[in-house]
């Protein structure tokens, strides 16, 4: 066998936190031979991100200890003295990272960000470095790469700016690549450009590849050997088929089971849960029947028709209004009680905009929301306030959705008391029943946000939308930012409310796993349009418009067997609604394909 | 949005002359008496009245006091009837270079140590430069003017320590003791500004970026970090230049030097009417000045606003 790139023995890594030294990474060892990629998976905490950075030598110094061994071919790296490690990155080995909206410095020009490396590493002159430069912006199929190297990276997007990350590694031609979490924060469609490039890359540069994530789908995808981590330690290794087919431990299994399979309901109209899973085997328990929870015949609860946001793009030296933003334009639509409509689509559809807008924190320039037939825009401050409880809202960041100086119980407290729907003394007891109700215990209610996981805090958020009964929730991207199987349990905590209290959601996300799931129809957003709106099983089954023909391919698909599928690289950027002043959308037509499913033609 | 800036520096300065104009008027005590004496008689106190311009209504005289500034004719002084332009020309200069000698020194002295702060985080000269700015920041800069000025020019005798000089090598010289009061202060305040902007950025990922590219650590304070660190290190000057200028009220007065500052104390005390109107318009002026120039600094520093500016 060919010596590996990359040998990891029994590495260890320890941070020291109020004074005590605490193993973070526990004994992890695996190989990686050139060309080949290597996934580390696991949820938060479990150790992968500090493994990489341990790799590199870059935990921070003085309060953290690597013990164990890491060889670059052959050579360890852990003994090295700084200076020699130094030379070692970003030359030999090189990383790119999950955030690229942070990850550039924003007062540098990309270009010289990427020469940088050049000049430091190869010490090729500053006009050498920046023809390579221009090269390597190509080679990442950055458009007009020659134009863009003077710019600076706010005037990039996310994408883009992965792109140029991906560059600056590979300036250098390191032999591993490590790559943490590098499309977690992009949209499905960009994802999967990154990863198409990154298999590219590597067939041309023939390097290895360390990828981090904990996304299953993306496994599949690109790995060829996978690691799977659990609180700092490795359960399993071997090759990505082996263990996608025949998973030995069960974590594994549990991690399996949690992931959200685009297609595992084809042919079922019901939203059905996640199944439960048994902690000890790691084996799913009998799947639950889906409950038909739709109240069918009556009323809509919500209706939402011909809703219009445009924001103004205002410019100049007079500050005058160079452009509008159409983020949401002529939007219609209708939820029955019981029932879940999901709102899909990519940064910049306008469907976070929709969303608020229809709990009127944001105001529509035309349209109406009637909420059981009481027009949401129309009402006055006052009014309002009483309608709300019949809406709630669930945001996607339970961090920052929660005030950190209050208790969970004045958090959930709070709605009944300011609605005048409890005093403050009847409120607690209501807040018990409800902690209960999302699967915490009463006693928690005078913890701390702090003192909570992400999981558990978007329980408390769920619990406090809970709080003055409403019949309608809008749920902004409200699992998002969850752990696989946290996001499984939170989904099916959802459809379990759904079920006892009637409740209608707006489920918007961007992850059309999860909503194939949880959700009766589908409505799909594109420039601030619904470009195809139906039940969820013919949207994914028999898909119309191109838009979302595009935003379903793009999805990973969980299974290593279509790992070699390469599509086309596509440069296609995300691209936002902005239009001149005085622009008039063009009257929109609509084609039926069956009862209830149309498209936009 | 330069142009906005210049519309509401326009206005800033029209509030200013406005509020001045009236809070004058509003001050109790007669300015022909203040300038003739309790002796003078009634004939020679009309005459002075008519003279200035003190006995038409209120409105005329804000209409030409406007007028007056608009031409740069502040006209003369109460007290001794010299030409006040000629007065203020001829002191803003020592107020000018008192300012941007100490804003050099704060900054040559303030943002190294900052740095050196930040990067031994923790460390024995961290705490010494800490103690050092918190020293900086209690000693009143009267307080430290005076004891500047007595060890450094009564005990050592290096300097001279009053009057502004006259030919350069003397006016520089006459500098270096109260710009030193100043910058001191300004020092002090600058490290520790610098010290948690520089910590803030160091936590950053673009700062993880640049070590994994194996980037020396003193290029990634120096290039990377520190640039960003600038963006509150400015914010906070603009606004520290603004005290300081009335800090150089004290220590222009301390170390009897000409001025802005000693133009308007002595017009106050002598209830000299124009004088002051036209001291504090000059004031008002500079902070208009200072805070343009801010912003024009952010722009050169943060590519993020340029787009913007445009």
């Amino acid at each position: 066998m060919t010596q590996p790139v990359l040998e990891v023995n029994n590495l260890t890594t320890s941070f020291l936190i109020n004074g005590r030294w605490k193993t973070v990474v526990h004994d992890v060892s695996f190989a990686i031979a050139p060309r080949e990629t290597l996934a580390i998976v696991g949820e938060s905490g479990s150790g992968k991100s500090v493994t990489a950075l341990s790799i590199m030598g870059l935990n921070a110094a003085g309060r953290s200890r690597v013990g164990g061994s890491v060889k670059l071919q052959g050579k360890e790296l852990l003994d090295l003295p700084q200076e020699a490690m130094r030379r070692i990155r970003g030359n030999e080995i090189a990383m790119i990272f999950q955030e690229p909206m942070t990850c550039l410095n924003p007062v540098l020009t990309i270009g010289s960000q990427i020469a940088e490396s050049l000049i430091l590493h190869r010490g090729i002159s500053r006009r050498e470095a920046e023809m390579e430069t221009v090269r390597l912006l190509e080679k990442v199929r950055i458009p007009s790469a020659k134009a863009r190297f003077d710019e600076y990276p706010h005037g990039f997007s996310g994408g883009m700016r992965q792109r140029v990350m991906i560059a600056m590694a590979l300036a250098c031609r390191p032999k591993l690549l490590i790559a943490d979490e590098p499309t977690t924060a992009l949209d499905v469609t960009i994802q999967a450009q990154i990863l198409d490039l990154i298999k590219t890359l590597q067939n041309e540069e023939g390097m290895a590849v360390l990828f981090i994530t904990h996304d299953m789908g993306v496994v599949a995808e690109i790995a060829d050997r996978t690691v799977v981590m659990y609180r700092g330690d490795t359960v399993e290794t071997g090759p990505t088929a082996q263990i996608f087919a025949a998973p030995k431990n069960a974590y594994t299994r549990t991690l399996l089971a949690a992931v959200p399979r685009l297609g595992s309901l084809a042919g079922i109209s019901m939203p059905i849960r996640f199944p439960d899973i048994d902690r000890e085997t790691g084996l799913p328990e009998k799947a639950t029947q889906g409950v038909d929870t739709v109240s069918r015949g009556g009323k809509p609860v919500l209706e939402v028709k011909g809703l219009t946001t445009r924001f103004d793009i205002q410019g100049g030296m007079f500050r005058g209004i160079k452009g509008r933003i159409h983020a949401v334009q002529d939007l219609s639509f209708a939820i029955m009680p019981g029932e879940t409509l999901a709102l899909v689509g990519e940064s910049g559809c306008g469907k976070s905009t929709t969303g608020r807008c229809i709990m009127r924190l944001t105001t529509a320039l035309s349209g109406s929301v009637e909420l059981d037939g009481v027009d949401l825009l129309s009402l006055d401050s006052r009014k309002l306030r009483e309608q709300r409880k019949g809406i709630q809202m669930i945001f996607q960041d339970p961090y920052a959705s929660l005030n950190p100086r209050m208790t969970v119980g004045e958090a959930i407290a709070e709605p009944m008391v300011v609605n005048g729907l409890q005093t403050p003394a009847q409120a607690n007891a209501k807040v018990a029943d409800l902690l209960q109700r999302v699967g915490l215990q009463a006693e928690m209610a005078k913890r701390y946000p702090h003192e909570f996981s992400g999981g558990q805090r978007q329980r408390v958020c769920i619990a406090r939308a809970l709080a003055v009964a409403p019949r309608v929730i809008v749920a902004d991207e409200s699992v998002s930012a969850l752990d696989v199987s946290v996001k499984a349990q939170v989904v099916n905590l959802m459809m379990e409310l759904q079920e006892k209290l009637k409740l209608a959601y707006l489920f918007i996300s961007h992850d059309m796993a999860v909503v194939e799931r949880i959700s009766h129809r589908v409505a799909v957003m594109y420039l601030g349009e619904i470009v195809e709106i139906g039940p969820r099983e013919e949207i994914f089954g028999n898909p119309q418009h191109p838009y979302t023909k595009k935003l379903l391919a793009a999805v990973p698909v969980a299974d290593p067997a279509q790992r070699h599928r390469v599509r086309a690289i596509s440069n296609d950027e995300i691209i936002s609604p902005i239009r001149p002043v005085g622009y008039t959308p063009p009257a929109r037509q609509y084609q039926q394909v069956s009862p209830g499913h149309s498209f936009m033609i | 949005m330069l142009l906005n800036r210049l519309v509401d520096s326009v206005i800033t300065v029209i509030l200013v002359v406005t509020l001045v104009f009236v809070a004058m008027r509003i001050l109790p005590g007669d300015p022909a008496v203040a300038a003739l004496g309790d002796s003078a008689t009634a004939e020679q106190l009309a005459s002075f009245r008519e003279r200035m311009g003190l006995n038409v209504p209120l409105w005329h005289q804000y209409l030409d006091f406007l007028v007056n500034i608009v031409t740069l004719n502040f006209g003369t002084s109460m007290i001794t009837g010299e030409n006040i332009s000629a007065m203020l020309l001829a002191n803003l200069p020592y107020t000018v270079e008192l300012t941007v000698a100490a804003m050099i020194i704060g900054m040559i002295i303030g943002v190294p140590i900052g740095v050196l702060s930040a990067v031994k985080r923790g460390s024995f000269p961290d705490y010494i430069a800490r103690i050092i700015a918190l020293a900086g920041f209690c000693i009143p800069d009267f307080f430290l003017g005076a004891l500047i000025l007595i060890v450094f020019g009564l005990k050592l005798d290096l300097f001279p320590v009053t009057g502004g000089g006259t030919d350069f090598p003397s006016r520089m010289q006459h500098l270096v003791l109260p710009a030193m009061t100043l910058g001191l202060v300004m020092a002090a305040f600058t490290s520790r500004l610098t010290r948690s902007a520089l910590l803030e950025v160091l936590k950053r990922d673009y700062i993880r970026t640049a070590r994994a590219k194996g980037v020396t650590e003193r290029w990634v304070i120096y290039k990377h970090a520190l640039r960003n660190a600038l963006i509150p290190v400015v914010t906070g000057f603009g606004i520290y230049i603004l005290t300081m200028l009335s800090g150089s009220i004290a220590i222009e007065l301390i170390f009897a030097r000409p001025g802005v500052g000693s133009v308007l104390i002595n017009g106050i005390n002598s209830r000299d009417y124009p004088m002051v109107q036209a001291g504090l318009l000059v004031f008002a002026l500079f902070v208009v000045v200072v805070n343009i120039a801010m912003d024009l600094l952010y722009v050169l520093i943060d590519p993020r606003l340029r787009r913007a500016a445009r």
